[in-house]
């Protein structure tokens, strides 16, 4: 059995949801990279997602658009992403996801990718644009090295074709929660719940739901219908902040850290809303005199939400 | 892949030319390929969508187009006679209109109301708005910063058209990052939005949709030389970004192994990678034209050694591409195809012969076609000919032409 699927058995057993975060190798350098995944899986992270940077990442909104950038700004390779989960992987025990476009991977070499990702200690690898029609001497590859080949499906894909990509899949299944590109949204849209019963109709694997999931309440609805939520844009926007702040460029060590800090803390409050009933909102003022006064935390007892 | 004659260039049921084509995308997107295909494969099998497409191709496009001997051009290149198809005399200038109005059927028969696409040199875009116009449908153009810039002219006919268009400032700012954006637009809109695609690109069935609108220009062709000198021409010279309007001519000739076909790619201003927009030059140290994925179609693809897609240069907005449609990449493989470069300068030099010694201003996309066209008609006959696709006129491009001449 695969670590991925230890880890929604356990969320299962204990009856919660699964909180999958979000960030994209290099952003915006690997050492904070690294320093995130720990900081991440500390935080109660129980899976992560690292994605890994492309220059035409025609699947995302504007925000991961520029994370990518950022990290290729610097240079940044596949090998590279791959060091930073197994030197974070020496701290932290957590499941990891590369999620990549095809072309760094097709580049890379299958048997390559799957040795070097083993090594490295991924788990699962999702490929935005590699459908299950095409997905077949990559999944033969990454599977003979134990590692799952995670697929989408979206609110488009008919009932047929979903049966077909649950037949393939091992893992969880990442159901889009709509037509579009990833990017923060107002609502969980209404098409999410109705995909994941369908693909309940069709498979016993877990189901994560993401694409334009970023406030905790978002993550509480989505909760009630899936066995976990994936949190991207929210959370690299907040990299993105920090990231662009004076300070930032000179990329020591108390920077970082804030940037660690900050989207972890951004994790670690969503899981204390689950467990205490209580939602902290994550507000960052921005200060130009002192990025290290950036983060400030406001909690706001659940009533009060309730109501509006 | 084993070089041999081939005699046909089919994709298979998926898109599959060989190793080429095939869908590459998000799965959001899966569906309204289908959805496409199935129409598409539908509208072929109909003669009702194919006399109203060719009626408007010739009452409302100006099809045919002429197959002009180009007395002047053949003396000066001393020996095989060249012949131009006469693309450049299409209604809005150039063969993009082949496929426009044939896709934008397409998209009224599927009950879309908005169409989007992507423009480089502006010239899908304008032909796009012009059949949105037509056919009374919204219409989006997704344009690069870059290409914005070099071609205003353009930009201003799209907007004379009715068309919203959108300048993409993201990447490279040119064609592949109008794609990128366009593509984003459909997947977060496919209910009701129908991508009016420019060239033999992308994923499946595009490539192979493209194509058959586009080989009208082929088999016009075909006969019209015949019927002037009484035998196949014995090559075939077009530019290629895409590679929609080399298809387009080629394709009915892949069984005809004696006609010589032979694509022209951007050679831009040097050898490195990210001078040009050379798919089939393999490169240097940094990189160069390897097989890859972009934007849903496996060919080859400029990259760096990572996998990065490499930026491009060309003087023409419209060849200033990273990839290649996949059936190139196909008739490239098996040797059927050959494809050479033509520098900035070279299609400059091009642009010049083809204006003084014929009177026709060609774009700068066609200008690439000439001067290896003058090639290759010195290495044949005074019995033989070779036609050159006149793609597009040039008259977009006069501008920037005279902004480089030295004052």
């Amino acid at each position: 059995m695969s670590r991925i699927r230890d880890t929604f058995a356990e969320l299962k057993h204990s009856r919660r949801g699964g909180f999958i975060p979000f960030i994209t190798a290099g952003d915006p350098d690997l050492e904070t990279t690294e320093l995130l995944l720990v900081e991440l899986a500390a935080a109660g992270a129980d899976v992560i997602e690292l994605g890994v940077p492309f220059s035409d990442p025609v699947a995302d909104g504007e925000v991961i658009q520029r994370a990518s950038e950022r990290a290729l700004g610097k240079g940044v390779t596949l090998s590279e992403a791959l060091r930073c989960v197994s030197n974070a992987k020496a701290h932290v025990d957590i499941p990891i996801v590369l999620f990549s476009y095809l072309n760094p991977l097709l580049k890379f070499g299958k048997d390559r990718l799957a040795e070097d990702a083993k090594r490295a200690g991924v788990d699962a690898v999702l490929i935005t644009d590699l459908t299950p029609e095409e997905a077949g001497p990559w999944i033969r590859a990454l599977r003979g090295r134990g590692i799952d080949l995670i697929f989408l499906v979206a609110p488009t894909t008919s009932d047929e074709r979903l049966t077909r990509i649950a037949q393939q899949a091992h893992g969880f299944i990442y159901a889009v929660s709509r037509a579009g590109v990833t990017g923060v949204r107002n609502e969980v849209p209404r098409d999410a719940e109705p995909l994941v019963k369908r693909v309940r109709a069709v498979s016993d694997l877990p189901v994560a739901v993401g694409f334009g999931i970023s406030t905790a309440e978002q993550v509480r609805q989505v909760w009630r219908f899936a066995d976990a939520a994936v949190i991207g844009s929210a959370i690299v926007s907040e990299i993105e902040k920090l990231a662009d702040s004076p300070r930032a460029g000179k990329t020591h060590r108390p920077v970082r850290s804030i940037i660690a800090t900050g989207a972890t803390r951004w994790v670690r409050t969503r899981r204390l809303a689950r467990q205490k009933q209580v939602l902290y909102v994550f507000v960052s003022i921005t200060s130009a005199q002192n990025s290290c006064e950036r983060l400030h935390w406001f909690d706001v007892r659940a009533e009060n939400l309730k109501s509006s | 892949m084993q070089k041999s004659v081939i005699k046909r260039s089919e994709p298979d049921e998926h898109g599959h030319w060989g190793e080429f084509g095939g869908r590459y995308v998000p799965e959001t997107l899966v569906a309204p390929l289908d959805e496409l295909t199935n129409e598409f494969m539908r509208a072929r099998e109909d003669p009702n969508f194919w006399s109203e497409l060719s009626q408007l191709l010739r009452d409302y496009c100006g099809r045919p187009t002429p197959l002009f001997h180009a007395e002047r051009l053949t003396a000066y290149a001393g020996r095989a006679q060249i012949y131009l198809k006469r693309e450049d005399l299409l209604h809005t200038g150039a063969h993009k209109i082949n496929n426009a109005i044939g896709q934008a059927l397409l998209a009224r028969r599927m009950g879309k109301r908005r169409v989007i696409a992507e423009t480089g040199a502006g010239q899908h875009g304008v032909a796009t708005a012009t059949v949105c116009a037509l056919f009374g449908l919204r219409c989006v153009i997704y344009m690069g910063a870059e290409d914005v810039r070099r071609q205003a002219l353009n930009v201003f006919r799209m907007r004379l058209l009715g068309a919203e268009v959108i300048t993409v400032n993201a990447g490279t700012r040119t064609l592949k990052d109008a794609i990128n954006e366009a593509l984003r637009d459909w997947v977060t809109n496919v209910h009701d939005t129908y991508y009016l695609l420019g060239s033999a690109l992308g994923p499946h069935p595009y490539p192979l949709m493209v194509r058959e609108l586009q080989s009208v220009i082929g088999r016009e062709a075909r006969e019209q030389i015949v019927s002037a000198t009484g035998k196949l021409p014995r090559a075939l010279i077009a530019c290629v970004g895409g590679g929609s309007n080399a298809i387009g001519l080629f394709h009915p000739f892949i069984a005809d192994g004696e006609v010589r076909l032979i694509g022209v790619e951007a050679g831009g201003s040097g050898d490195s990678l990210g001078q040009h927009a050379a798919r089939f030059h393999d490169g240097t140290a940094s990189g160069g034209g390897q097989i890859g994925v972009l934007q849903g179609t496996m060919s080859y693809v400029l990259q760096d050694t990572n996998g990065q897609i490499a930026t491009t240069h060309s003087i023409s907005a419209g060849l200033d591409y990273s990839a290649i449609g996949p059936e190139h990449a196909f008739l490239h493989d098996t040797g059927r195809a050959e494809y050479v470069r033509a520098s900035d300068a070279e299609a400059l030099e091009g642009f010049q012969l083809c204006a003084r010694l014929e009177g026709i201003i060609p774009a700068l996309e066609t200008s690439h076609a000439i001067l290896p066209a003058v090639h290759v008609a010195r290495e044949l006959s005074q019995e033989d000919s070779i036609i050159i696709n006149l793609s597009g006129r040039g008259d977009k491009d006069v501008q920037l032409v005279a902004d480089l001449q030295p004052q």
